[in-house]
């Protein structure tokens, strides 16, 4: 994924976050990681990821 | 609970007998001891007392009631309850009456969002789910209690004591003629969630309590829906909450609703308020025609069991030894299961047919299946009514990602429970690992065509060996001792039998008279297969 790549995920996020309205943020976040975790398919990289985001809160 | 006006048994369909207690003038013959005492003539005890009879054991059957449970509560009978009311000759009934049920429908706001379907086709003798009410469960059979020679039930009669022995258990009995003490060799706990036997032994269940609480009705309607479950999530009619609908015979509906954190417990188990919230669970499904309301009570989810399921001559069974939440369909199923599984060990014991370390395997083996169904039922619970914030949210999440996308639906897939698998058991041998598939010993057979019928038809009625070829056969038939209780079955090497057992030529399984296998070979010989029946029976010490 190339910077300007994932700038464009990052944006996406931010604009979509904010359509959807704080009271529903975080149900949206959950229903995309679980839509993510399935189109991953790597489990291992999966759990990973959720342990790395909860670091530093 | 019941509308006002209607008594506790009066019901819209079912005409409720009453029994009366024992006579008085056969007073002095009551306190004649008993080989076996069974606590409690609900369906667990019923079948226990039924079992045991199929093994040529006695029993006395107490009751503190005059008549069935008063309301339908547990309706859900799984494909191997079936199994065990054929093995007592009482399933006759209850296939006429119930009606099976393959598939589950879960809805989120309305729309479906998964279907799902229970194993089944021309291969299963039964469905895997009937659903029946307990009144009837009760009826039929009490048909064949009441038809056995062995069988004595007291109605009316109240345990208010009891405490073990060194051989057996004394039991004081309290009916409308007075109080009485009788002496059993063995005495069953069938007498429920509340079970005074187990309070009277000191015994305490232990587990957790889910959240949630469910008032479950019954309601009576024509109303034009398969027998399919319906799971309805944060339905327009319980926003937030959770909507379960199963149909039952004689157009009577299951409705169970979650109530919210807010509605006190009093005040929704109402006439008025359950009336109402009903009317708003039926016009969310269509119904816009009359119903009657049958029956109402309440329910919370709770996992609760008995660290052992014997106390000396005491064993625990059903609910008395277990309280598993209503997602799994399991108290009823399990408490048959547990019930089959003592009597047919205690009445080998009894017939000197079994070691009587065999009973020590009661305990292990059922309560391992509680277990399992705790597993499996607190996952079911935390979808159903989740417990805390973390688990609502990725609820609500799965739900409504499963509106657009099939695999989040399987998470709202409820668990419809299969028989569990006596792996641990200390009387189920180890496993051939030359096997690639088949059924491992500790689980329940499969089911097979075999010529007109099926395999379960072929089977004796103690110990099975199922072989593939004519050969190990003969050889068995000629080693086994008369009075060993086993049927040798020869089955052909290229049969469906054959296909679902993974088993070539060679091979071989040992059943129990409960149709879970006790060991398995690849490439059988006689002598490992009496070895296997004896460690199966506990009768290690006696001659081969």
């Amino acid at each position: 994924m190339t910077p300007t790549e994932l700038e464009s995920v990052y944006e996406a996020l931010a604009t979509t976050i904010d359509q959807v309205g704080e009271s529903k943020t975080e149900l949206f976040l959950a229903k995309l990681t679980l839509l993510l975790a399935e189109r991953v398919g790597d489990t291992p990289t999966v759990l990973r990821s959720i342990r790395d985001s909860a670091r530093s809160l | 609970m019941r509308p006002a006006g209607r008594g506790e048994t009066d019901s819209l369909y079912f005409d409720y007998p009453c029994f009366d207690a024992p006579e008085k003038a056969r007073g002095a013959t009551l306190s004649e001891p008993t080989p076996v005492a069974i606590v409690g003539a609900g369906p667990v005890g019923m079948t226990a007392a039924l079992a045991l009879a199929r093994e040529g054991i006695r029993s006395v059957l107490f009751d503190n009631k005059s008549t069935f449970n008063d309301g339908s509560r547990a309706i859900c009978v799984a494909r191997e309850s079936f199994y065990i009311l054929e093995r007592l000759g009482a399933v006759a009934p209850f296939v006429e009456k119930a009606l099976g049920w393959t598939t589950g429908r879960s809805f989120y706001r309305g729309q479906q969002i998964l279907e799902f379907n229970m194993p089944d086709g021309p291969s299963e003798k039964f469905r895997p789910m009937y659903n029946i009410q307990q009144q009837y469960i009760e009826l039929y059979l009490w048909q064949a209690v009441s038809d056995s020679d062995l069988i004595e039930t007291r109605w009316q009669s109240e345990v208010i004591g009891v405490r073990n022995t060194s051989d057996g258990a004394i039991l004081t009995i309290r009916d409308t003629n007075g109080t009485y003490t009788i002496a059993a060799d063995w005495l069953l706990a069938a007498d429920g969630a509340r079970s005074p036997v187990r309070g009277m032994l000191g015994r305490r269940l232990a587990g957790e309590n889910h959240e949630g609480r469910y008032v479950i009705a019954d309601v009576q309607m024509n109303h034009d829906y398969p027998t399919i479950r319906r799971a309805l999530f944060d339905p327009a009619c319980r926003p937030g909450g959770t909507v379960l609908i199963h149909r039952q015979p004689d157009n009577i509906w299951r409705i169970d609703y979650q109530l919210t954190e807010n509605e006190d417990a009093d005040e929704a188990t109402r006439e008025d308020v359950v009336r109402r919230n009903v009317e708003a669970v039926l016009s969310e499904i269509g119904h816009d025609g009359p119903w009657e309301l049958e029956w109402w009570s309440i329910y919370s989810a709770n996992t609760l069991a008995l660290d052992d399921y014997r106390d000396g001559r005491v064993f625990f069974i059903g609910d008395s030894a277990h309280i598993v939440p209503i997602f799994g369909v399991r108290g009823l199923n399990n408490g048959l299961a547990d019930a089959q599984n003592i009597a047919w060990k205690l009445g080998w014991v009894m017939r000197g047919k079994a070691g009587t370390d065999l009973l020590d395997s009661y305990s292990p083996e059922r309560r391992g299946a509680t277990l399992d169904v705790f597993e499996n039922a607190t996952k079911s619970a935390r979808f159903m009514t989740p417990p805390s914030h973390g688990w609502r949210v990725m609820r609500d999440a799965a739900l409504s990602l499963a509106l657009d996308h099939d695999f989040a639906g399987k998470l709202a897939n409820p668990r419809q429970m299969t028989p569990y698998t006596y792996g641990e058991s200390p009387v189920v041998c180890p496993d051939d690992p030359a096997f690639e598939n088949g059924p491992e010993p500790g689980k329940v057979i499969p089911e097979a065509r075999l010529q007109q019928g099926y395999l379960s038809d072929h089977l004796g009625p103690g110990f099975n060996v199922i072989c593939f070829g004519a050969d190990l056969a003969q050889e068995l038939e000629d080693r086994l001792a008369a009075e060993d209780d086993i049927r040798v079955l020869s089955l052909p090497a290229r049969s469906e039998a054959a296909h679902v057992f993974g088993a070539a030529r060679t091979a071989a399984y040992l059943v129990r008279p409960d149709r879970h296998v006790a060991a398995r070979w690849h490439q059988a010989r006689a002598t490992s297969v009496i070895t296997a029946y004896r460690k199966a029976t506990c009768n290690n010490g006696a001659e081969a």
